[in-house]
């Protein structure tokens, strides 16, 4: 029977639920995870945002005991799990399609790992019908799997897990596989539950909306290695390299050369011959290839030049394509002199809804909320300048 | 309407070769050897209606001993049958990957390409007293002589199990190929062990296939001629080799027949109670399976 009372001395309120220390995982030419290091605290929602093959999947099978790590340990409430089982270990799983056993009702399923601890028939079912009633299941435990929605399944999933009380919740994209508007519903429901239960929750996405809705914490994985560790908002606002700020939330890419620095801003010409500027994130030297972000929400745009802020430069161009949403309606404006294309949210108060293709607008922006990087090729590859369609543009 | 029509006589055209075979070939040699088993001779070609035939099948014990014998050898070739299929259909989807899988696959297959004649016959050459086997354990000293490993009940189901091994790993694999692994982790990382995975997760989902598996190599099993005949010798007392004497020994085509019915009632009583027993349904696992 696995519990998850630590066998060490140490103090086990004071271990982190998740302790990672230098974990490897090599395949065959690919290093899937690479020397990765990182604790979770007790209670805390934790998401890995990564792009698919970024080693977060191989991460979380190695939290769950599936896959052995080459190299490094994994610590759950203080204890090391080299050598434990997946079947001992004080974790459970919500699998990415759920994997509920459809040969058993839904009660069956809540029941099925309290039954492998022992626990006797009677009070398993009073504890799985508990479980079933906190998930907003109530008398459901005589329904078939099939019988089930897609959100219902969702909490069956988790309730199966949740019910053994588990230290660490590990969650592998569960949303995935749902439609748009029960997803936007789940995101929400899951937050309470966690929220709830006080259960620390390691979930594992692709998407960023999910990670930076959900999340105490997130970290953005790119090939096996954390990029950047921190809140939602730090990700979003204090991007700490060009991977993050081109992955996390939309952003305008504009890849140039430096070619001057005041204070913290840098000047940057693209090759086009489009001179913007933005705060400068990291050494770089007059002369070396670097790429900025500018978010659409930054920019203004409007009919009349002097309508703009007088201390930022004024850009004009012409509306190329309308991209209405509604409160995340965005115009793509292509910039007069160098013909870069750049996105720019336009007011939610619809000031501009009459916006026309082909219509000349000019636009600004503050250059201390842009923000610029050396490039290093290999980053620039990686973010391209794809715009995630996201609710946060 | 004319549509209609024509889309009738397409059904009727296409269905029609497979209705005249059940017609030609299953239900009118079957109504004549019913008719056959209901009459008695009472004068050379004179004959009655009467149940002799099954009278003599209940009244004298050695037909009753061979069928009882035959049908629980059968239920007995049956479930070795399973215990060793399964552990290969089990490698072949869920442990070798890719070409291993495939090849495996091929592996169980080849033997079938050869006669089951041809096969006894190997079974023959290695088990006889001068056949490879024997001449190999007296060599290394384990018996003092050559011993005769043929025409034992054990060497009867070596051969069947041997026989019908495909029959039974084909829908295996077709039923544990649809399992998702992802349901084995869960059970796994939910604490169960490799036991209660198999009783609670596995065997529940291979269910149909299993019993599709049985119920083919126990028709096979119980119906076989050749195998037992061969490979037990007069020991074999098989009950298709009573009917076979009825039929060309004896001439008795009455007792055959009856005989005949008898083995259809036994293997359809036999199924019938499996299924029960199992909690499945036939008309599911056909689907399956």
């Amino acid at each position: 029977m696995s519990t998850a009372e630590p066998l060490t001395t140490a103090d086990p309120l004071s271990a982190p639920d998740l302790g990672v220390v230098g974990l490897s995982k090599q395949f065959a030419d690919h290093r899937a995870v690479d020397d990765l290091s990182f604790s979770v605290d007790r209670g805390s929602f934790f998401s890995i945002l990564g792009p698919s093959g970024c080693g977060k999947t191989t991460l979380l099978r190695m939290i769950a005991g599936f896959t052995l790590p080459d190299g490094g340990n994994i610590l759950i409430g203080g204890r090391s799990m080299q050598g434990v089982a997946p079947n001992r270990r004080p974790v459970n799983m919500v699998f990415q399609h759920l994997a509920l056993f459809p040969m058993m009702n839904v009660g069956e399923n809540v029941e099925f790992g309290l039954a492998r601890r022992g626990v006797q028939r009677g009070e398993c079912r009073r504890r799985a019908d508990a479980m079933l009633q906190r998930v907003g299941l109530a008398g459901a435990s005589h329904k078939r799997i099939d019988e089930l929605s897609g959100g219902q399944r969702q909490r069956v999933a988790i309730a199966r897990s949740l019910v053994l009380e588990p230290t660490l919740l590990l969650l592998d994209e569960p949303l995935g596989a749902l439609d748009l508007k029960l997803r936007e519903h789940m995101k929400i429901e899951l937050k309470q539950l966690q929220a709830s239960f006080g259960t620390t929750f390691v979930y594992i996405t692709h998407d960023q909306s999910e990670a930076l809705v959900l999340s105490d914490h997130v970290a953005v994985m790119n090939r096996g290695r954390f990029e950047q560790r921190g809140t939602p908002q730090e990700l979003y606002y204090e991007p700490a390299t060009a991977f993050v700020a081109g992955f996390v939330g939309a952003n305008n890419h504009i890849v140039g050369r430096l070619t001057g620095v005041d204070g913290a801003i840098a000047e940057i010409e693209t090759d086009a011959g489009w001179r913007v500027h933005a705060r400068k994130s990291g050494t770089m030297t007059v002369g070396g290839s670097v790429e900025a972000f500018v978010r659409p929400e930054v920019v203004s745009v409007e009919r009349e030049a002097a309508l703009l802020p007088q201390d930022h430069v004024r850009y004009a161009g012409e509306v190329q394509s309308l991209l209405f949403d509604g409160a995340n309606s965005a115009v793509l404006l292509t910039e007069e002199r160098s013909h870069f294309n750049i996105r720019v949210a336009l007011p939610q108060t619809g000031r501009l809804a009459s916006l026309e293709v082909g219509e000349r607008v000019s636009f600004s922006y503050d250059p201390r909320r842009a923000i610029c990087f050396a490039s290093d090729g290999a980053a620039t590859s990686a973010t391209g300048s794809s715009m995630p369609a996201s609710s946060h543009g | 309407m004319h549509g209609v029509w024509q889309r009738r006589l397409m059904l009727t055209l296409l269905l029609a070769p497979a209705l005249l075979w059940l017609f030609a070939l299953i239900v009118l040699p079957h109504v004549d050897l019913a008719l056959l088993s209901f009459r008695e001779r009472t004068a050379p070609r004179e004959y009655q209606a009467g149940l002799a035939q099954y009278r003599t099948f209940f009244t004298e014990p050695l037909y009753w001993h061979v069928f009882v014998r035959t049908a629980i050898m059968s239920m007995l070739a049956t479930a070795l049958t399973l215990v060793i299929a399964f552990p290969i259909a089990w490698v072949i989807t869920k442990v070798a990957r890719g070409r291993a899988s495939s090849l495996l696959f091929v592996v169980c297959l080849i033997p079938f390409w050869v006669s089951e004649t041809v096969r006894a016959l190997g079974w023959l050459i290695l088990l006889r007293e001068s056949g490879v086997l024997p001449v190999l354990l007296a060599k290394f000293g384990l018996t003092a002589v050559p011993v005769e490993l043929l025409y034992h009940d054990t060497t009867i189901l070596t051969g069947l199990v041997y026989t019908s091994l495909l029959f039974m790993v084909v829908p295996l694999v077709s039923s544990l190929e649809s399992l998702d692994d992802s349901l084995i982790e869960a059970a796994y990382d939910l604490g169960a062990n490799g036991l209660s995975i198999l009783r609670r997760i596995v065997i529940p989902h291979a269910a149909p296939g299993i019993t599709a598996g049985c119920i083919v190599v126990f028709m096979l099993t119980l119906g076989n001629y050749l195998t037992p005949n061969l490979l037990g010798g007069k020991n074999s007392q098989w009950f298709t080799e009573l009917i076979y004497t009825q039929f060309i020994v004896r001439f008795n085509w009455e007792q055959g027949a009856a005989f005949g019915f008898l083995l259809l009632a036994l293997s359809t009583a036999i199924v019938a109670l499996g299924l029960r027993l199992s909690g499945q349904r036939f008309v599911d696992v056909m689907r399956r399976s």
